[in-house]
């Protein structure tokens, strides 16, 4: 999924100072489930950013509602109404989410509330991990199921480095080493023959380097 | 300031807080009036939204009162009500709010002192620092 | 004097500036560099090294940019943001002032997509504006681009930009040159102008905001080898306007490189007329030997003494 965190909350009200009524749109997605942008969070956001404004001693209205996925034509749509009472759209979706309701809505200022920061997933309750780097060449058959290109600091693809100790990234001794997991990964599969194969230079143009990416499916078109 | 009345919610387990209250009033304990509690099944059931809209309302204190830890009669629930006071402090220091307005006390049914206590401490803690922050805005 | 660089003279004293470029070579020998250099030294006042234009793997900016400087004509160097960040950025601006460089262009640089790597990944880690404020802040503040101090000997710079007045949206364009001189050019070389009267609109709102007085703007002119090469410029190069009459001329004409040239020269003295230009930037890639006459025959020749060695 896509991890995303809350910006500041006077960051957020910064963006909307001009407004009196506002839209906090949650969604129910990716950002629901890392806890940044779900139905509780959007309320809270909204309830923050009452109080900061009834502090100024100018209050705000907000409207409160999260849909299924913001990063959906078809559930964007289902908030026209909402959206045309406000002067403006927070959005508590991932950067997908707030461009595809900016997209939508192309009369209305609509603001990120969060920073998306990964894709990754829960390791533990409250607790989320990068794990892809979306790089468009998935190379995980080769390294044991661990990605080289986001847990190696260098997105290193012979690795490890040497600045590997004790099974530890250089950068931080909290950090585990790709390449050590790997290494013992394929260690205990009887697949260190991987390790010794020479990995050649990757083509990045599949990644964003290469320009804006789409995937198409004709077979899916209505 | 010295006629200062603060509105202070206390959010109180059944199990303990709640309980502990009938004990005080049971030993006619005087204690702070400014205190309105709230019974709630598990300190671990306070919503962060809730205790937001409370300052938002107008309180000048919020605390939540939930079983010793270690006792919880849904094992967890006054550790994770800790964490998210806690975590509700930090909104509340961004909102510039002082946090010590927001506190989380543990203690059990037994204690109707502890409870009186509590709420005669904590009133005495908002009185010092004054009205919110929110009401000031709010009569600008 | 910000970097007493040969440019930044013959500019400040308000002469026409003549400039060149030079595309180094996709080998590891300088010899064509320094025939080319031999040819040019006299007429013109600096000489533009790219930086891997087009994405293609070249000799080296740096290197070539000695090269030229040895040879007796002074170079700028080009660079791009998309293969270094700001450390290996710093460290070459450095290094190459240690070799006597004294002029830079600061370009974002072409994708990697239409050079002879489209796999790489690019790095943009900074943007021209940046990088523009990054060797500024080198020169000016003594400072790097983290704020660190640079205790001694800061490399100063005579610092250019690129501005592009085909590009869209037009209206920006005068907007982003002007967010380049705030943050740090000395001097503008624009991309190579065949529509006159889109220059000239550009030119008059450059004038409006008082630009061409913060900035010397040295106007690009690219001579045309072949209609051909004009068709090819008109329809693939994104960012580059030829207008129908100059294709026209140049499919009439007997001898087309006698008639680009002739084009060229007449676009320069043109150009000169145009209040706010303060030179010319030949860009005749891989015609190099070309620009005496131009300079010549558009009568800018003789006032071009290198001052270097």
């Amino acid at each position: 999924m896509i991890v995303a965190q809350p910006k500041p909350v006077k960051e957020v009200a910064d963006y909307i100072k001009e407004c009196a009524k506002v839209l906090v749109v949650g969604c129910s997605g990716c950002t629901s489930v890392c806890l940044a942008g779900g139905e509780t969070e959007a309320e809270i956001l909204a309830t923050a950013l009452r109080i900061l404004r009834k502090k100024q001693g100018r209050p705000l209205e907000t409207l409160v509602t999260t849909i299924t996925r913001q990063c959906d034509p078809e559930f964007v749509a289902g908030i026209a109404e909402k959206v045309s009472q406000v002067d403006a759209v927070v959005s508590l979706g991932c950067g997908v989410g707030v461009q595809f309701l900016a997209e939508h809505y192309p009369d209305k200022w609509v603001l990120p509330a969060l920073n998306t920061v990964f894709a990754g997933g829960t390791v533990q309750a409250g607790l989320w991990e990068e794990r892809c780097g979306l790089c468009g060449d998935c190379v995980l058959h080769l390294t044991g199921g661990i990605c080289p290109i986001t847990r190696c600091a260098k997105s290193i693809q012979n690795g490890p480095c040497g600045g590997s100790q004790n099974g530890k990234c250089e950068i931080n001794p909290d950090t585990p080493c790709a390449w050590h997991l790997i290494y013992e990964k394929l260690s205990a599969l009887g697949r260190l023959d991987l390790m010794l194969e020479y990995r050649p230079a990757k083509d990045w143009s599949k990644e964003r380097s290469g320009g804006p990416r789409l995937v198409q499916r004709k077979d899916a078109e209505l | 300031m010295g006629d200062f009345k603060p509105q202070i919610i206390a959010f109180c387990c059944y199990y303990c807080a709640y309980a502990a209250a009938d004990v005080a009033g049971s030993l006619r304990l005087q204690y702070a009036p400014e205190v309105r509690v709230i019974e709630i099944p598990c300190s671990g059931r306070v919503d962060p939204v809730v205790i937001l809209k409370a300052f938002e309302e107008g309180a000048d204190g919020v605390y939540v009162a939930g079983c010793l830890e270690g006792d919880c009669h849904f094992l967890k629930g006054n550790i994770r009500a800790r964490k998210r006071v806690e975590y509700i402090q930090k909104i509340l220091s961004e909102l510039g709010i002082e946090p010590e307005r927001l506190a989380m006390y543990n203690l059990s049914g037994a204690q109707g002192d502890r409870f009186a206590e509590i709420a005669d401490e904590f009133t005495a803690r908002i009185k010092k620092l004054g009205p919110s922050p929110v009401k000031v805005g709010d009569s600008l | 004097m910000k970097s007493g660089s040969n440019l930044e003279k013959v500019l400040s004293q308000g002469r026409f500036a003549v400039t060149a470029e030079i595309g180094p070579p996709k080998h590891a020998s300088a010899e064509g560099i320094i025939n080319t250099a031999k040819i040019l030294k006299g007429y013109v006042d600096a000489v533009n090294i790219t930086d891997n234009q087009t994405a293609i793997v070249r000799l080296s900016s740096i290197a070539a940019g000695v090269h030229l400087y040895n040879a007796g004509v002074e170079p700028v160097i080009q660079v791009t943001c998309r293969d270094r960040n700001r450390i290996a950025m710093q460290s070459d601006l450095l290094g190459a002032y240690s070799l006597g460089m004294r002029n830079v262009l600061c370009l974002s640089g072409d994708h990697q997509k239409f050079g002879n790597h489209p796999q790489a990944k690019n790095v943009y880690d900074i943007d021209s504006i940046q990088l523009i404020n990054m060797v500024r802040g080198m020169r000016d503040d003594k400072k790097f681009q983290c704020g660190e101090e640079i205790k001694q000997h800061e490399p100063r710079y005579f610092i250019g930009a690129v501005a592009n007045p085909f590009a869209d949206p037009f209206e920006y364009r005068v907007m982003r040159l002007e967010k380049k001189i705030n943050a740090g050019a000395d001097f503008i070389q624009t991309q190579s102008i065949f529509d006159m009267q889109r220059f000239e609109k550009f030119m008059d709102m450059v004038r409006r905001r008082g630009l061409h007085k913060k900035v010397h703007i040295i106007a690009g002119v690219t001579p045309l080898k072949s209609a051909r090469a004009a068709k090819f410029i008109q329809q693939r190069v994104a960012g580059m306007l030829v207008p129908d009459e100059i294709i026209e001329r140049m499919e009439k004409a007997e001898d087309q490189k006698a008639e680009g040239i002739k084009i060229c020269i007449e676009q320069v003295q043109h150009l000169k007329t145009i209040e706010g230009v303060a030179g010319i930037h030949i860009m005749a890639i891989n015609w190099e030997d070309v620009v005496p006459e131009i300079v010549e025959k558009a009568g800018l020749v003789g006032q071009h003494v290198p001052v270097i060695s």
